[in-house]
């Protein structure tokens, strides 16, 4: 993994937030190498941060201080290379699902025969072809979500970055999406930076689970997981699975040298 | 009402509602609870409707009669025949429907830009803000002398008024429209590659329709609104000015009959509207 160059590196980046006259620190010196084809979860308290680091490497905020690479060059706004799906799903109400699906390879210029095609397969891959001309509005929580997976494969970036996608639904929808997005990831892989609340979630989906603390927003923790894994409900059940949860867990909600007030939000999550 | 329709025919779709899937064991009942309700829910109001004019036209009858200084329906209805007839009422429909139609097609017209730019450029707003804020506070009415000093005394003036009534109320729902577009959704266009253009078109104009079309709706409004005011600058024809000259006359059933015209007017090109706002914004999630 280090004589390959990494795929996307974060190189001591700071992004600082003037919050009236106090300036807020997001993120505080962060490092980090995602090597090609890696799942990263990343996941901590609120405010720590993670948000701000997807978004730096999304392109839609710059750092303070600091640089983000991906494939070795500086990241100056968002690029195909890289997809993003957001917690609120940020489906288009107004276009049908195929017309989502297909909203990246119009912005691109892909031609129309190719564009069916390509968004048929991807509405296929997340099993929504009985719903490809439904509005949003008609789907579920979780379909939504899906439809926002189908839409940001379908420019085929080598980077999929995803913000608490499934933040916002059900446990049970919640862990079939996850095993969901396991399948679609093991069939065609990519490069995927995940950010969580939830423990089990990163646990679960991840090579490695990057640990944040908060005030300022940093790097607390990181734990392997072994790729060689077979990640099904066996695993999820495991006394393996347990151990790594714990380590997660004390390192997301004992985390050393937190002010009371950060103790009492992780407590709250 | 559309999401009974849909559900009916084809793969029914996830309940997003909260409303639990058709319980197999009493199909007759559901079914015909389910058949009987969207027509009711159609029917009733517009019974109530009717029957709420009919009452209405009924206690004027009785008031009129009972020696107001009303005329009776039917010396309304016949006036109305008689202005029909002669071909009057029709050209003071089209005089008045032409500058309506033309003031609010150039109000909208203008205002649909200037909102997306004040909206969208932040240096658009600062330069045309204070104008627009100023000309909201003076009624279009009060307008008028000054523009029959400048603008003479034939259409322009008349239609300028109806222009600027139109123009403000849209201005600013599309400003609104546009200040109120998700961020995630500009967002989520960046990160599949659109350009500002693209976003623009493609992002910000479909996601501001549902404020322009309300914006478009109460522009219509003070058209209507502005209107009987605009044809006092002299003119020859049309339905303000018939009621004007009727009460020079003291000819109420005149004045009756320019009344329910612009009302009547009024609520079909609104009904329009309101068809083309259910066309165009049927995506909207309704709460």
């Amino acid at each position: 993994m280090t004589s390959k160059p990494a795929k996307i590196s974060v190189q001591g980046v700071t992004k600082t937030f003037a919050l009236g006259r106090e300036t807020f620190t997001a993120l505080d010196d962060v490092c980090l190498d995602i090597a090609e084809h890696e799942f990263v979860t990343v996941v901590g308290p609120s405010g720590c941060g993670k948000s701000t680091l997807m978004n730096i490497l999304a392109g839609l905020e710059t750092p303070s201080r600091g640089r983000a690479l991906v494939d070795g060059a500086t990241v100056f706004g968002p690029g195909p290379e890289r997809g993003v799906i957001f917690q609120q799903y940020a489906l288009f109400p107004w276009l049908t699902v195929r017309q989502n699906v297909e909203f990246g390879l119009r912005t691109t210029g892909v031609p129309k025969a190719e564009r069916r095609g390509r968004a048929e397969h991807f509405i296929e891959l997340v099993g929504l072809e009985r719903f490809a001309d439904a509005l949003p509005k008609t789907l579920s929580g979780g379909m939504r979500q899906r439809c926002a997976i189908a839409r940001a494969y379908a420019v085929d970036p080598s980077i999929l970055l995803m913000d608490e996608p499934f933040g916002a639904l059900d446990a049970l929808t919640r862990v079939k999406l996850q095993e969901q997005l396991l399948r679609t990831w093991s069939q065609d892989k990519r490069t995927v930076l995940f950010i969580t609340h939830d423990v089990d979630e990163a646990v679960f989906l991840a090579n490695r689970v990057i640990v944040m603390a908060a005030r300022p927003g940093r790097i607390y923790d990181v734990i392997e997981v072994d790729p060689a894994i077979v990640r099904d409900e066996a695993f999820r059940l495991s006394p393996e699975f347990a151990a790594l949860r714990n380590r997660v867990w004390h390192s997301v909600y004992h985390q050393e040298g937190r002010t009371a007030s950060a103790a009492a939000g992780a407590t709250a999550n | 009402m559309s999401v009974l329709d849909k559900r009916g025919a084809g793969p029914r779709p996830p309940t997003t509602d909260g409303t639990a899937p058709d319980d197999p064991g009493t199909p007759d009942a559901k079914k015909t609870a389910a058949e009987r309700s969207p027509s009711d829910r159609r029917g009733l109001p517009l019974l109530l409707n009717a029957v709420s004019i009919a009452l209405g036209i009924a206690l004027w009858w009785i008031l009129a009669s009972a020696g107001f200084k009303l005329p009776t329906p039917p010396e309304v209805v016949s006036r109305a025949w008689t202005l029909l007839g002669d071909g009057t009422l029709a050209d003071d429909v089209l005089a008045s429907l032409t500058r309506v139609l033309i003031g609010f097609a150039l109000g909208t017209a203008a205002a649909v830009p200037v909102g997306f730019l004040m909206g969208w450029y932040g240096t658009a707003r600062g330069l045309m803000e204070p104008w627009i804020q100023f000309f909201r506070t003076v009624p279009p009415l009060a307008i008028i002398p000054l523009a029959v000093v400048v603008m003479g005394i034939d259409e322009t003036p008349k239609i300028f008024v109806i222009f600027l009534a139109a123009f403000l109320a849209c201005v600013i729902s599309t400003f609104q429209g546009v200040v109120n577009v998700d961020r995630t959704l500009i967002d989520a266009a960046r990160v599949l590659g659109a350009k500002d253009a693209t976003i623009f078109a493609r992002v910000v104009v479909p996601a501001s329709t549902p404020f322009i079309l309300v914006g478009m709706r109460v522009g219509l409004g003070s058209a209507w609104a502005t209107l009987v005011a605009a044809e006092l600058i002299a003119a020859q024809e049309g339905l303000g000015y018939r009621m004007q000259n009727a009460q020079l006359y003291y000819d109420l059933p005149t004045i009756f009959v320019g009344l329910i015209s612009i009302g009547i007017l009024g609520l079909l090109m609104d009904r329009i509207l309101l068809l083309a706002e259910r066309k165009l914004t049927g995506w909207q999630e309704r709460r």
